[in-house]
């Protein structure tokens, strides 16, 4: 008999978009920032945990594993097991899985399961061309070896690439993320209008539901330390509308492109946490769930095309459980650009994809944007890479509370060809 | 939120092994052996507390150690302290006391004796100094030929601070050893010089970790560590000419925060250092001379009873607080401190408010906090983990202690109290932080009156050391006890105090405050009553501190003495209700009845009234004879303890109570009973005067 696995809670800080410069958290802050709230507010002692597991891509240089410094930082005791998950845009994901599988063994009881990321804080990095000039200088011993080393110097060392546009591009195709959203945009036919409507009702979204105060238990609020309160996700445009999303010039592909920064997720910081608890705990403890965590799968796919990463991930999970497109109430799929997830949408629709690459027999059907991303995504919200993952699960599950629906699924795309998705039933 | 309770590894393994080379402690204060090498180790260990004092026993300790020494001299000798908290404290200052002027002159001189044969031992002398060597400490220090620091160690002289100047031969080995101005600064101020600084100067030769201590010692003993001579500036002092502009220097500057009037010490060591700076011997005995004069002064008689009084506060709230998290609710300045103040101190926090705004400032406050006591990245970094703003109050049910620091509203409160019942965990104690409101109003209302109390700080928290711990007609005892100990965790003083309007402090301080707005009223300059104020010895005038504490809330304890004592109180200024209504409430809004934008006033004024400094003071003591009477503090000491330490009341004048006894209780009655008929019944004597 498998053990079931419980989400028993989680929390968030706002997503940050970032501005010019570092913002004020670093990843580890982020984490500490929302895990400190969600722990205060249980009716167990925080030593009850028995793992952390937190998802990071961009980790700094001051805190490796950041899983592990902030289980320190939020007193959690030097006896503690903590690691560091990374499968790019699935981290946030990845930790809740392996949690889960973890419990689900029996080998663990409650799991602190999160993501955190501070893209704001990606660090300049030097041309390989200077970092050697640098070396050589270094070992350069003597004014006339120094002498010489020097006039290698180059105006181009100066330049530093920024750490972030080299993560956003596949090294193996060389693309750029938003290039596999123009593919993919091509490919099912998706025009700049259909991806700007979408992104749009991303933002109304969310602006409704922060409005509504359906966030309030999910979004705890950052104060840094000179005094500034960060309380809602800063992306959001609650006004936007087609004709200024139309505006803005293609962002990757000009000057034919259909992919904006308007219709694109945003580049933010934020951290997410969830409670993963086994059966055993939620009875020791008295625990109110607020989901079951069913299954999860990871799918891997052509790096150009990694935006379908959803639709192979998702459909295995269905396909093990029989269920079929009416089975399934609730979709957060990621929102890395509007045109791949409208292609993802245009996939799971299309009878000849369906057979071709899932082995079905038909079309797997159509999910209604009434069911896809109720309160926005990382269009309005922002997509810190590391933590995006667990911040759909952590909303699945909320939203199917409030909703009173039974099954939902969390996917994403993973650059570099990787899908990911995560099932949940109401309990 | 990093918790400083280790894991087992390092609960067994020790946060720290000292490395006492051969030598296995035994029962004496010292404890020596000799490694294969022939390098002698002696190791201080004196008395059950935690920390090393120099007394008679530990002097006479080392004369024995020096005989056998004397007989067969070692390759080296290495002096460190045995106890994991540091080298050691000082001078033994509770068996000043008893020494009279020859006794201790006696005892400073065998001191100087046995400090000056380690000093003629004819081989390397070397202390390991950990934590901090103070006092005598440093000065043992100083007697060896090298010392090596531990990362942490601190050398200071805090003897100006009791009314002395360094007494054990310090105020000559240490000008002969580092820059003199930076030797005379250090001895002036009292300031210690932690281990970067320690370094720089020249009194720390090594700076290492423990677990090098071995290898240092070997390094020091092998001649591998060089030292530089004396600079220019140190030769230049030899002459008479250089010391006299120099002294004149530290005469102004020290005379500015220590009039010569009040504190002697410090001058008195300027004028030695004048005389004889380029002379040791004769300034040896000019030390011992002098020193044994200021031990006679009221001044440091006063200042070591400040001392005594500072640890049996201390001493009485020993023992477990049962308190690892704090919630505070209201992120007002008061409460913002309190949280701000105990994160500091390890405790795990969270601070309430239906605002977001006001804890965002909190933050910021509490950095601000961490700056100014000089934390280093990392500790701010714990502090402000430990902090955290609560805005759901969800701390509620995990704290063990909530303190309250709402609007000084009693519905306010009540409806505060009401929201905590069936939150609060079973054993947690709800305290309020009022000021104007007794406890016997509200106790009621409190989710359970027995687990409720007043713990009154006072502000700044991080600067002013005083609590009151206050209880009421139906507290538990032991609640009180825990929230004593929990002030001491915190590093605070806590005083235990019955319900009484303004309690003990406040109740006092009030009438001096009020009376200063009613002699400004008669028209004396607010200048001059400052002045006169701080010329009795309070560390600020009242006008000034009325600004300092705000004057809205000076006004609302003012209004709430007046309504609930039964004692006439000086007619509330009509001036101070204008501020508080133009928003002009003091240093918090940058203007009071002084402007703050460049920071406290420090008026110096001359003149007003012939009975000024009377008027001011006397209603003081007065409050704090009634407030003995009732039974509001517990004894005479307590209430200078309480005054000194949250008001700064005058400390060479060892407290208000002391100064009283001083002067006199019936002159000050008869004095009042003048100023009684000259200015109305408010200075009419308290009965208890009588008793006293």
């Amino acid at each position: 008999m498998i053990r079931p696995v419980y989400l028993v809670d989680g929390a968030r800080t706002p997503f940050l978009k970032a501005k010019s410069g570092p913002g004020p958290f670093t990843p580890v802050d982020l984490a500490v920032q929302c895990g400190r709230p969600l722990l205060a507010r249980q009716n167990f002692d925080s030593r009850a945990l028995d793992l952390v597991i937190l998802g990071c891509v961009n980790v700094l240089q001051d805190e490796m594993n950041p899983a592990r410094v902030a289980a320190l930082r939020l007193g959690l005791g030097a006896e503690l097991v903590a690691f560091t998950t990374q499968i790019n845009c699935g981290s946030g994901m990845q930790s809740i899985d392996t949690a889960y599988r973890y419990i689900r063994e029996g080998s663990h009881d409650m799991i602190l399961a999160g993501g955190a990321e501070a893209l704001s804080h990606a660090p300049l990095v030097l041309r390989r061309s200077a970092v050697e000039w640098f070396g050589q200088m270094a070992q350069a011993r003597g004014p006339a070896a120094q002498a010489k080393a020097m006039t290698g110097l180059r105006a181009e060392f100066f330049k530093p690439i920024i750490g972030l546009e080299r993560g956003l591009t596949d090294p193996i195709t060389t693309l750029n993320m938003g290039q596999t959203a123009e593919l993919l945009a091509h490919h099912f036919n998706i025009d700049r209008e259909a991806a700007d409507t979408y992104a749009m009702q991303s933002h109304h979204r969310l602006a409704r539901a922060q409005q509504e105060g359906w966030l309030d238990d999910e979004v705890m609020p950052a104060f840094d330390r000179d005094g500034g309160v960060h309380d809602h996700d800063d992306g959001v445009r609650p006004d936007s509308d087609l004709a200024g999303l139309s505006k803005p010039k293609p962002a990757f592909e000009r000057p034919h492109g259909k992919v904006t920064a308007g219709n694109a997720s945003q580049i933010s910081d934020g951290a997410s946490w969830v409670i993963v608890a086994s059966e055993d705990a939620v009875e020791k403890h008295g625990l109110t769930p607020m989901a079951r965590i069913v299954d999860s799968a990871w799918a891997a796919l052509d790096p150009s095309v990694m935006g379908l990463g959803p639709v192979l991930a998702s459909t295995l999970l269905t396909e093990r459980h029989n269920l079929g497109v009416v089975d399934i109430d609730l979709w957060e799929l990621n929102e890395a650009f509007a045109a791949q997830v409208l292609s993802c949408i245009a996939a799971w629709d299309d009878p000849d994809f369906c057979r071709a690459v899932l082995g079905l027999e038909t079309a797997f059907g159509r999910i209604e944007r009434d069911q896809l991303n109720i309160d926005g995504g990382a269009i309005s919200l922002g997509h810190p890479v590391g933590t995006s993952g667990n911040r759909i699960v952590l909303h699945l599950a909320n939203a199917m509370k409030r909703l009173g629906k039974k099954r939902g699924i969390a996917t994403e795309c993973i650059g570099g060809g990787l899908g990911g998705a995560m099932m949940l039933e109401a309990v | 939120m990093a918790n400083s309770s280790h894991g087992p590894v390092l609960r067994h393994l020790g946060e720290t092994k000292l490395e006492l080379g051969p030598v296995v402690p035994d029962e004496g204060s010292w404890s020596r052996g000799v490694t294969e090498d022939g390098i002698l180790w002696l190791v201080l260990d004196h008395g059950e507390s935690s920390l090393n004092t120099v007394s008679r026993d530990v002097i006479e300790g080392l004369s024995a150690a020096l005989d056998q020494i004397e007989r067969e001299i070692p390759r080296a000798i290495v002096i460190r302290s045995g106890k994991p908290a540091g080298f050691a404290a000082g001078a033994d200052i509770s068996g000043f006391d008893d020494m009279g002027d020859a006794g201790a002159v006696d005892l400073l001189r065998q001191g100087h004796a046995v400090l000056d044969r380690l000093v003629a031992v004819d081989c390397p002398t070397i202390c390991i100094v950990h934590g901090a060597a103070l006092g005598a400490g440093f000065e043992i220090a100083l007697a060896c030929d090298w010392r090596i620091a531990v990362e942490g160690a601190s050398f200071g002289f805090p003897e100006v601070q009791l009314g002395l100047h360094p007494g054990l031969g310090g105020t000559f080995r240490l000008p002969a050893l580092i820059d003199p101005t930076e030797a005379m600064t250090l001895m002036l101020t009292g300031k210690t010089a932690h281990t970067k600084k320690a370094k720089r100067l020249g009194i720390a030769d090594v700076v290492t970790e423990e677990r090098h201590i071995g290898a240092a010692v070997a390094a020091v003993v092998d001649g591998n560590i060089h030292r530089d001579g004396p600079g220019l500036k140190a030769r230049a002092f030899g002459f008479e000419a250089a010391r006299n502009l120099a002294a004149r220097q530290m005469r102004s500057q020290t005379e500015n925060k220590a009039p010569k009037a009040h504190y002697p010490a410090p001058h008195a060591l300027i004028d030695l250092w004048e005389a004889h700076g380029n002379d040791p011997k004769a300034m040896q005995t000019a030390e011992i001379e002098s020193f044994a004069r200021l031990l006679d002064t009221d001044t440091s008689k006063n200042l070591r009873r400040v001392f005594i009084l500072r640890q049996a506060l201390k001493d009485d709230a020993r023992g477990e607080d049962g308190i690892s998290h704090l919630h505070v609710i209201g992120a007002g300045a008061m409460g913002a401190e309190i949280a701000a103040w105990a994160a500091i101190k390890g405790k795990t926090v969270t601070l309430g408010d239906v605002d977001l705004d006001p804890l965002g400032k909190a933050i910021k406050q509490a950095q601000d906090i961490c700056k100014d006591k000089h934390l280093s990245d990392h500790e701010t970094r714990d502090a402000l983990d430990r902090l955290m703003p609560d805005p759901k109050g969800y701390g509620v049910a995990r704290a063990d202690l909530v303190i309250e620091a709402g609007p000084e509203t009693p519905e306010v409160k009540e409806k505060i109290y009401a929201g905590l019942k069936a939150r609060m965990k079973d054993d947690a104690i709800l305290a309020t932080n009022t000021s104007s409101l007794q406890l016997a109003r509200l106790r009621d209302v409190a989710p359970k009156p027995a687990h409720f109390a007043g713990l009154h700080f006072f502000n700044p928290v991080s600067k002013m050391q005083l609590v009151e711990v206050i209880h009421h007609d139906c507290s538990d005892d032991a609640v009180i006890r825990r929230l004593a100990a929990f002030c001491s965790r915190i590093d605070r003083l806590p005083v235990r105090i019955a319900d009484y309007p303004g309690f003990l402090v406040n109740r006092a301080l009030t009438p001096y405050l009020m009376e200063a707005m009613v002699l400004m009223d008669e028209g004396v300059p607010k200048e001059v009553i400052d002045s006169a104020a701080v010329a009795f010895g309070m560390p600020l005038g009242p006008v000034a501190l009325s600004d300092q504490v705000g004057l809205d809330i000076c006004l609302h304890v003012a209004e709430s003495l007046k309504d609930n004592l039964d004692k006439p109180m000086p007619e509330i200024s009509a001036r101070l209700r204008e501020k508080v209504d133009t928003g002009e409430t003091g240093k918090k809004a940058g203007q009071g009845f002084y402007n703050w934008s460049h920071g406290t006033p420090r008026p110096d004024a001359e003149g007003g009234p012939d009975d000024l400094t009377d008027r001011l003071i006397l209603p003081m003591l007065d409050a704090c004879v009634e407030c003995l009477r009732k039974g509001v503090a517990r004894d005479a000491d307590e209430v200078d303890g309480a005054m000194i330490f949250a008001t700064g009341f005058a400390p060479f004048r060892g407290g208000p109570m002391h100064y009283a006894r001083a002067r006199g209780h019936d002159a000050i009655h008869d004095r009042l009973k003048e100023l009684q008929a000259e200015h109305g019944p408010r200075f009419q004597p308290d009965p208890g005067w009588k008793d006293l």
